[in-house]
């Protein structure tokens, strides 16, 4: 999930839902899983959000604007704040490279630097690059139903079916009429828990339902997590060619 | 009397060769290693303070519990203040700011493209201030290898070793990747001003140095920095003054529950080195022991020997009329010049190795090729006033106890059977 909502490359992945899904009355967890993964995409979506780094000594927060493409292609330039104003962020398919201009330098994200946070936050470039089609990497099971934020959900536990990926296992909470994914914990191979996300606002935008405001904690880091919060999102808009290039980090 | 004995046991070589000679060996190989055990100590502490720890270091308490993890997110701000307020109180200490960082460091081509890149372990120093003390910390004029020290702001001083892998020259830009204390990634371009070799092999592999300043920009850590450190001027550790000074500053940040206040550790606790001190004095104390032990028997049996070959003077002596206790204690002052003349001739020797270990040493380079310790590439010994003294304390122990031992026999002898002893 949380490679889905991943915020300045992927936008937010709760988004996304088809005008009037038939309401969940069960299926598999697969089949669930399918549905929250056909509403969390559009083929292309421009999206303004910031990250409220909520640390231990301070809380910062970083502003963006992201353009995506696909899954695959997404182009992201910070706004604020000043120090990080101008850094873009370009993914094509399993690469990333970050352009600085105070050193006028693109450097690719790779090896141990994807495990970096990104900007801070309780997100990692890793999380960013993982692909955010939850149905190609696990396998999905109800488990159980609760109530999350006044809304009925089903709990989803999800097994990684390939090897190699950030989090071995999921647990997901769907909204059952809206299939948006309202909270989720992530887990290690060990079955430790790393992260959580926590759904604390939704909004509709062009028929579709969009997590508006998103909770990210990493477990393992001190701090009161990341405060992730779309302030628009186009959804279809018409992105040009340039921008999925290198040459669009320096322009 | 003295003169009496000296003249019987320079004339009578048996008595006194062997067991000079074995006091002799014995003291040189204490002194010996003494010296060495004493030069390599101090080389792992005078490393250990100038690379790491100082002789005290602030840092904040939770930066204090990690501080093998360099967490820089935990990291003093408002050191100005800090700083200042420790060059008031304890003025007899040369305080400085640290800022150590992990990272990688990029060299790009023509276009700007990664040429080359290595991991490197960095230290953000103040280079650039008239009265650093840094200058004389890190030796660094004799450090630089090529290039020039830094003078400028975006300066920056890299390993020879690691400026020979990365084929970087100075007057080249390189780009330093990192983490900001805000876990952010941080990138800043600087400009190799020269190459240092510190003789240390952790350091050589990947060490990199720049300005404070430019390195709290770098890793956005305005007025902050990982860690304060004190040096005694005369680059000597002082635990009961360090202990003292340490004791007073944290009493003053007691009352604060705060995990980000300021606390100050000493050398001996901070480096883990506490240990290495206690088992340093445990192998002298082992040391001095064992050649105290080995050269007790061997004297033992000398002086048994020794007794056997001069019975038959005992027996003349004990008939004509000397008291046991006087023949055995001129043995015993006889033993005593031994183990004497046995000691000054082995400290000399020993002490003689030793200053030659002391001025050339030994390359351990390629022993060290691999290790995080900041032991420097040549060990050398260190003699120090002790070391002049040590030899003394088995050479005339020894002596004295082997023929303690070995003498006892002379009470055993019966004056009834000495004539008829004599007769045979």
């Amino acid at each position: 999930m949380i490679r889905s909502l991943c915020l300045f490359l992927i936008v937010p992945a709760l988004v996304l839902r088809p005008q009037a899904p038939s309401p969940a009355q069960g299926g598999s967890g697969d089949e669930i899983l399918r549905r929250v993964d056909r509403n969390m995409f559009s083929e292309n979506k421009i999206v303004v959000s910031r990250m409220i780094i909520h640390g231990e000594r301070e809380t910062r927060s970083v502003e963006a604007k992201s353009w995506q493409r696909g899954t695959s292609e997404a182009f992201t330039e910070f706004l604020a704040p000043a120090r990080e104003k101008g850094t873009k962020m370009l993914k094509l398919n399993d690469m990333l490279w970050t352009y600085f201009p105070s050193t006028d330098r693109t450097i690719l994200i790779s090896g141990q630097m994807l495990r970096q946070s990104v900007m801070g936050s309780d997100l990692s470039y890793e999380d960013m690059m993982e692909d955010p089609h939850l149905p190609h990497l696990y396998s999905a099971t109800v488990v159980s139903a609760d109530t999350l934020i006044g809304r009925e959900c089903w709990v989803l536990d999800l097994k990684a079916t390939k090897e190699d990926i950030a989090y071995d296992a999921r647990r997901l909470w769907v909204d059952k009429a809206r299939s948006v994914i309202l909270k989720e914990t992530l887990y290690a191979k060990s079955g430790r828990l790393l992260k959580t996300m926590d759904v604390r606002e939704v909004m509709r935008v062009q028929n579709r339902w969009l997590a508006k405001s998103i909770l990210y904690k990493d477990v393992l880091k001190e701090g009161e997590g990341t405060q992730f919060v779309v302030d628009s999102v186009v959804l279809d808009a018409k992105i040009p060619d340039y921008l999925f290039s290198k040459a669009a980090l320096r322009r | 009397m003295i003169r009496f004995l000296l003249k019987g046991l320079l004339r009578d070589r048996s008595r006194s060769l062997l067991p000079v000679l074995i006091v002799a060996a014995g003291v040189m190989l204490t002194v010996f290693l003494q010296a060495w055990l004493n030069g390599a100590i101090s080389n792992l502490v005078q490393s250990t303070a100038r690379y790491t720890t100082g002789h005290g270091r602030v840092m904040t308490r939770a930066y204090a519990q990690e501080a093998d993890q360099i967490p820089n997110d935990l990291a003093l701000l408002g050191i100005d203040t800090l700083v200042t307020g420790l060059r008031r109180t304890f003025p007899d200490l040369l305080w400085t700011p640290r800022i150590k960082f992990g990272g990688l460091l990029d060299v790009p081509d023509e276009k700007g493209e990664t040429r080359a890149q290595a991991p490197v372990s960095g230290m953000g120093v103040d280079l650039l201030s008239a009265d650093s003390p840094e200058w004389k910390v890190l030796n660094m004029q004799s450090a630089l290898v090529r290039g020039h020290l830094p003078r400028t702001q975006g300066d920056m001083l890299l390993a020879d070793e690691l400026a020979e892998r990365l084929r970087v020259r100075p007057g080249q830009t390189v780009t330093l990747i990192g983490s900001t204390m805000y876990g952010s990634m941080a990138v800043a371009n600087f400009t190799v001003a020269g190459t240092v070799r510190f003789g240390i092999a952790a350091m050589d592999r990947a060490a990199v140095l720049a300005d404070l300043s430019d390195i709290q920009q770098a890793l956005d850590m305005n007025d902050g920095a990982g860690e304060i450190l004190g040096f005694f001027p005369d680059d000597i550790y002082h635990d009961e003054r360090a202990n003292q000074v340490t004791a007073e500053f944290n009493a003053r940040q007691s009352s604060s529950s705060d995990r980000f206040a300021p606390i100050m550790g000493t050398l001996r606790n901070e480096s883990g080195l506490a240990d290495y001190f206690d088992i340093v004095g445990v192998y002298s104390a082992v040391i001095v022991g064992v050649f105290l032990l080995a050269m007790s028997i061997v004297l033992w049996n000398a002086g048994l020997t020794g007794s056997l070959r001069r019975y038959g003077e005992i027996g003349v002596r004990l008939a004509i009329g000397e008291e046991k206790g006087h023949v055995y204690r001129s043995m015993i002052a006889e033993s005593l010049m031994i183990g004497f003349g046995g000691s000054v001739l082995g400290t000399a020797i020993g002490l003689a190795f030793a200053y030659y270990l002391q001025i050339v040493g030994i390359d351990v380079a390629s022993m060290m090729k691999n290790s995080t310790m900041l032991f420097t590439d040549v060990i050398r010994a260190q003699v120090t006033p002790f070391t002049y003294v040590i030899g003394f304390l088995p050479g005339m122990l020894a002596t004295f106890l082997g023929t303690a031992i070995s003498g006892i026999g002379i009470y055993k002898r019966q004056t009834s059977q000495l004539f008829k002893e004599l007769e045979t």
